[in-house]
């Protein structure tokens, strides 16, 4: 661990029963986090980074594998989120498998594994397990919430359900619903693990998983950026004429680099947290709550918030593409909210987010140090 | 929507004389647009002065950051995309400077400012001032200080005279309730559309 970033990473147990949104009661579970920086003696200077489909409580620094923080570009001394400043933690979604209660730990009911048994979570659900984690860690209000992704879902959802606890809400390359179009990606990625023969006897589908992750990968690249990293390029030097399922057969790079990335990830992530992740992105859907015969008001969802907001989205990213960023940004100045909105013209797609970018941790950073300056 | 809560990021900001003098026309405590509004600093002396909520538009990259430092809130939007975002009569004053002559679109724009504010101020380069005007009767595309750019490289599409625009805004629901030509950040009284290289109108509805 990197001593600058002062970062240190627990399990956290939790007794009092948590209902999900299904009906569904765990009658306990553990979080996995990280934090960074010091918890000032105000405990004002809090950040909550919630993560997206396969990341985890690891955000910043380089863990004891070898492995950077999906953010480490975003968190850390001097940068955007600066842990000079900040307290900031990282935590590992109920329903993950990076250390918190999900399928890969044991169901106390049974003493197996959870497996396809852990209950449907929602974005909701995460966020009122968050919130007993801020009551553990005694802050009583996050300076901000931050995430990208269905890591914005989650700050948005902070918003809302907490709007007390929340000053400020950074939501980056989000949406406030998935599209018929998202939904039908997911549900091509979550049926290629179904459908998967291992994953009906109770083996790992690392096939389907595969699948899964290649389908999901080709929506986080732009058109433009896999034009650029691969074009029509070959994997060898003529065509095969031939089929395979290995990087061997690959006739194109672009073949190659995705079932690299699918046969990677099918090596360690969890088949059923797939699915359950895949499943939480479908269901958001605050305005859902608030008909209006036009797909629900998102407006009525966000009147109670308190939070100011910062929104970004990418131009090239087309699967939550910057119209959705406007229409959060639109609810929010409906509602006489205060909200700053940038729109990257960056050519990574989805995938921006995570990426460096002047313009957006330019952004990112000045966005922080207003925060900075309302902690008492 | 930026109230005077950001105290902290206050730097004293330093107003060009135009801006200096169209910010006297905004009541205190009122909610202002503004469109275009680059690097922020009008609006910053609005929400520190005079305790107005503010937001400001922008397109470019640069000018939505350095409003971002200032603590303002900014949305980086293309205004020929027009003013959705906002509902009717949602600001008391929509600000314009220095802007529309680079728009397109300019009849939608100014339909959209009369909808969204109950009163407007927009100021753009006189195209009447008689350095302008002397430059053409010279055979030249006119270059001044308000008018910076040649005529292949210039942002300013749009070329109006104080007398022109009048009659435009008049057309868009606009009522004038000032005209004023300024040279250096001064009202000019004495033939304003020969003497004054920048227009500033005021209008309610």
């Amino acid at each position: 661990m990197l001593d600058s970033l002062n970062s240190h990473t627990r399990d956290i147990a939790f007794t009092t029963p948590l209902t999900l949104q299904s009906g569904a009661v765990l009658p306990a579970y553990s979080l996995r986090v990280e934090t960074y920086g010091t918890l000032n003696t105000a405990k004002s200077n809090a950040v909550l980074v919630c993560h997206a489909l396969n990341a985890s409580h690891h955000v910043a620094g380089v863990d004891e594998q070898g492995n950077t923080g999906w953010w480490d570009n975003m968190v850390g001394p001097d940068k955007p989120v600066d842990t000079n400043v900040f307290y900031v933690v990282g935590v590992n979604n109920l329903g993950s498998c990076f250390g918190s209660t999900g399928p890969t730990s044991i169901n106390p009911a049974t003493g197996k594994l959870w497996g396809k048994d852990f209950p449907v979570v929602t974005v909701e659900d995460w966020v009122n397990a968050q919130a007993a984690l801020a009551d553990t860690l005694g802050i009583a209000q996050w300076a901000a919430v931050m995430g990208g992704s269905l890591g914005g879902m989650q700050a948005m959802s902070w918003a809302m359900q907490y709007p007390n606890r929340i000053k400020h809400c950074v939501v980056v390359a989000s949406t406030p619903k998935l599209s018929a179009q998202n939904i039908a990606f997911n549900d091509v990625a979550r049926q290629a693990i179904l459908k998967d023969p291992d994953y009906a006897t109770g083996g790992v589908p690392r096939s389907g998983l595969s699948v899964a992750r290649m389908i999901g990968h080709i929506t986080y690249l732009s058109d433009d950026d896999m034009a650029e990293k691969f074009g029509r390029d070959l994997k060898n030097d003529a065509l095969q004429f031939k089929f395979g399922t290995d990087k061997a057969t690959a006739d194109f790079q672009v073949e190659s680099y995705l079932r690299h990335q699918g046969e990677k990830f099918s090596s360690y992530f969890d088949a059923n947290t797939y699915l359950l992740i895949t499943k939480a992105l479908d269901y958001f859907d605050p305005a859902g709550r608030f008909d209006n015969g036009n797909g629900g008001d998102l407006a009525a969802a966000f009147a109670h918030v308190k939070a100011d907001f910062f929104v970004a989205s990418f131009t090239t990213d087309w699967r939550f593409s910057p119209a959705r960023s406007r229409e959060i940004v639109a609810a929010l100045i409906k509602t006489r909210k205060r909200v700053s909105y940038a729109e990257i013209d960056a050519p990574h797609g989805h995938d921006a987010f995570l990426l460096d970018d002047a313009r957006y941790m330019g952004a990112m950073k000045a966005y922080f140090e207003r925060i900075a300056g309302s902690i008492q | 929507m930026s109230k005077s809560a950001n105290k902290q990021l206050n730097t004293k900001v330093t107003l060009r004389p135009d801006q200096k003098y169209v910010a006297r026309w905004v009541q205190p405590g009122s909610r202002v647009l503004d469109l275009g509004c680059d690097d922020g600093v009008l609006l910053a002396y609005l929400r520190d002065e005079k305790q107005c909520t503010v937001l400001g538009i922008d397109r470019d990259d640069a000018a939505v950051l350095t409003t971002m430092k200032l603590g303002i809130d900014v949305i980086q939007q293309d205004l020929e995309s027009g003013l959705a975002l906002f509902e009717d009569n949602a600001f008391d004053v929509v600000l314009q400077l220095e802007t529309l002559q680079q728009m397109r679109r300019v009849e939608p724009m100014l339909a959209e400012i009369a909808r969204v504010g109950r009163e407007a101020i927009l100021s753009f380069p006189n195209f009447g001032y008689w350095q302008h005007r002397w430059q053409i009767l010279q055979g030249r595309m006119p270059v001044s200080k308000t008018l910076p750019h040649q005529w292949f490289d210039t942002p300013n599409i749009r070329c109006a005279t104080l007398n022109d625009f009048a009659d435009l805004a008049a057309n868009c629901g606009l009522q004038v309730k000032d005209r004023v030509a300024l040279h250096q950040g001064q009202r000019v009284n004495v033939l304003p559309n020969l003497r004054g290289s920048q227009a500033v109108f005021r209008f309610g509805k």
